[in-house]
């Protein structure tokens, strides 16, 4: 499990980002790397230091697909659902697999294992359809092949 | 023996790791002499995981090979595929931006050298700001990422501007399905797209410059910040690039997964720290645009080009090339395609060959119905526009545009209704919000594509109207082109929008 931030925790990190021009989301990056989410706590020390308001950061944080408010499951599996991946079948694979796993999109398993996310693009269109589970891709993907990865899983 | 095997995204995702693990295994029970590197890709994504093997004779394909073949592979058991580059795919192209992606290994400086990188930079390290823009507009290098906006001129405009601090920033928000040139350069020769930024640094004075690179990559990510600290290292970047007293610094940053970043406007606004909301034009970004500081920005693509066209010259550039789209293009080719990958050529080949030569027609076996180019916001050419020529003229002329030039071809299963109901929901999910045509017009748009779809066929009137709409009053690309594949689609394919209430009466 990912550790809870404290205030301080927050601050610390925060010190590493406050050379950059503009460095909100690196910092907000490093936050989600390094606790999984980017916790509501976190959101007044990031308006303080940065001087900014806490509507404008909690702005920003939604804007973004990438930031959760929440953490995920302990794996997190991206499905690609843009056109090139769409034209080789990617539609009907992530119904079976979403059907398979119980979810819907950004949906997270009871077990709390998997999180399944769309993402439209991994540039990987000239092998598709394609995935990307905890960082790595997977293209080329195939009904079977994709149980398999999901099943392997802890 | 040499054994060459990609790193690129694309081989990894099939297994390119596993195969090199594999080798290195094989080579170490065997006692084979062999040393394994780890390139770009060749771009023949089909052929992926490729090995090359280099035994005296040139670099000799196998592929796709997995790591359960790699002992009869090393026991001479394969059939080869022969020199990599007398492959027809790969013959057939003109590689100048690509022309060491796939031969090198990324990472190292020396290879990058030996292969004729820093040369361009190196000129233009004696040559004046208005001597390096020149050159560029002599090139008539456009920019790549879709808009086709002359590069040497907003570099001019730049170079120009009175400030104290400049900027060049490079968009590899390329979030376009089809598309993933920018990727391939950045894992496989990341130190030319480094090279084209200090030199647009020299040209334009700005010493700073960042990519925006989306979160969707985090291999580009690795190797990119890689190749930017050995760089740093080595003196290319920093105080003294290469000695010259003249400096120019940069920095690798992360997008947060929103496809309207790849909106220079928005691209500036997310860099800053904001929501990455589109800001209208004028002021330009050219004269106010990082911290409201003048800015370049362009393409992976266009920047990563610059230093061939100071290696070999402007006129070299040039003449290759069709009316004013000079060049070359790598055509990344996609979707349901037999031999999918990147094909470098210089501009003017016709669509159709593209499709049907190059790439072999779908992988399915079926026929091609449809091609989408220019990402998602491009619009659908059928078979009757195969004929048109790669150029952005040529494909304007056609109600298209090239966009960052990937092809998403469609066998003759796909539902083009389904398609341009697509298009609208995307739009919908990644609209900024800022403008209205693009806010509200795409959530409207889906609900009519849905009435037409339940059989009401006077809604493609409300459709064609809010297409209009979007296109004239939208501020950015993502609501003005979200019309194009919708329009086209139902243009060329009007029978599947005709109403199932019809069909039925």
């Amino acid at each position: 499990m990912h550790p809870q931030p404290s205030a301080e925790d927050i601050r610390e990190l925060l010190g590493r980002h406050l050379h950059l021009e503009g460095p909100l989301l690196p910092i907000l990056h490093d936050i989600q790397n390094s606790f999984g989410f980017v916790p509501q706590t976190a959101v007044p020390v990031i308006a303080e230091a940065l001087n900014l308001s806490v509507a404008e950061v909690t702005g920003v944080i939604g804007f973004y697909h990438d930031f959760r408010k929440a953490p995920a499951g302990r794996h997190v599996l991206k499905l690609c659902r843009a056109e090139a991946c769409q034209s080789m079948g990617s539609e009907v694979l992530a119904a079976r697999i979403l059907s398979l796993l119980g979810v819907d999109w950004h949906g997270t398993t009871t077990d709390g294992r998997i999180t399944v996310e769309p993402v439209y693009c991994l540039g990987l269109c000239a092998c598709a359809p394609a995935a990307m589970l905890d960082g790595r891709v997977h293209g080329a993907l195939t009904e079977a092949r994709a149980q398999r990865l999901v099943e392997a899983l802890a | 023996m040499k054994i060459y095997v990609s790193r690129d995204s694309a081989a990894k995702a099939l297994g390119a790791d596993e195969v090199a693990e594999a080798l290195t295994a094989e080579i170490d029970a065997s006692g084979i002499r062999g040393e394994i590197i780890r390139t770009g890709s060749r771009g023949m994504v089909w052929l992926e995981p490729l090995v090359e093997i280099d035994a005296g004779q040139g670099r000799m394909a196998y592929g796709p090979i997995s790591a359960d073949d790699v002992p009869a592979l090393l026991g001479g058991r394969i059939d080869s595929l022969g020199l990599t580059e007398e492959i027809p795919f790969f013959a057939r192209q003109t590689r100048l931006t690509f022309a060491r992606c796939g031969v090198t290994d990324p990472l190292s400086l020396s290879d990058y050298e030996t292969h004729g990188g820093l040369v361009g930079l190196r000129r233009a390290l004696v040559m004046s700001g208005e001597e390096i823009v020149d050159e560029v507009k002599v090139s008539g290098l456009r920019g790549r990422g879709g808009a086709g906006f002359p590069t040497g001129i907003k570099w001019d405009t730049v170079r120009l501007a009175r400030a104290a601090q400049k900027y060049i920033v490079c968009n590899a928000d390329e979030g376009d399905s089809g598309t993933f040139a920018d990727r391939m350069i950045m894992e496989g020769d990341p130190y030319t797209l480094i090279e084209g930024m200090a030199i647009a640094g020299l040209a334009t004075g700005a010493t700073r410059g960042y990519v925006y690179l989306r979160s969707e990559y985090p291999d580009a990510i690795a190797v990119m910040e890689e190749a930017v600290k050995r760089a740093r290292a080595a003196g290319i970047l920093g105080a003294d690039v290469l000695g010259s007293g003249r400096t120019f610094d940069m920095e690798i940053r992360s997008g947060a997964g929103a496809y309207v970043c790849g909106e220079e406007t928005s691209l500036l606004n997310s860099l800053e720290g904001k929501r990455g909301v589109v800001r209208s034009k004028p002021p330009l970004p050219a004269l106010e645009g990082f911290l409201g500081r003048p800015t370049v920005v362009n393409n992976v693509i266009s920047l990563a080009t610059v230093p061939v066209i100071f290696e070999k010259g402007a006129d070299f550039y040039a003449a290759f090339g069709l009316g004013r789209s000079k060049g070359t293009i790598p055509v990344q080719i996609a979707g349901n395609v037999a031999r999918g990958g990147l094909f470098e050529t210089a501009f003017g080949m016709p669509l159709g060959e593209l499709v049907e030569e190059v790439a072999g027609g779908t992988a399915s076996g079926r026929a091609v119905k449809a091609v989408q180019i220019g990402g998602p916001l491009g619009a659908y050419f059928a078979r009757d526009k195969f004929d048109t020529p790669f150029g952005y003229e040529d494909f304007d002329g056609q109600g298209g545009l090239i966009g960052h030039a990937g092809l998403v071809v469609f066998d003759d299963s796909a539902d083009m209704l389904k398609m341009a109901r697509f298009a609208m929901e995307f739009c919908a999910v990644e609209s900024c919000g800022k403008c209205t045509p693009c806010r509200i017009g795409a959530v409207r748009g889906v609900e009519t594509l849905d009435r037409i779809a339940a059989g009401d066929s006077a809604a493609v009137e409300v459709l064609t109207d809010l297409c209009e709409v979007m296109k004239d009053g939208s501020l950015c690309a993502l609501g003005g082109f979200t019309p194009y594949p919708v329009m086209s689609a139902l243009q060329a394919f009007p029978e599947e929008f005709a109403g199932v209430k019809e069909a039925a009466e």
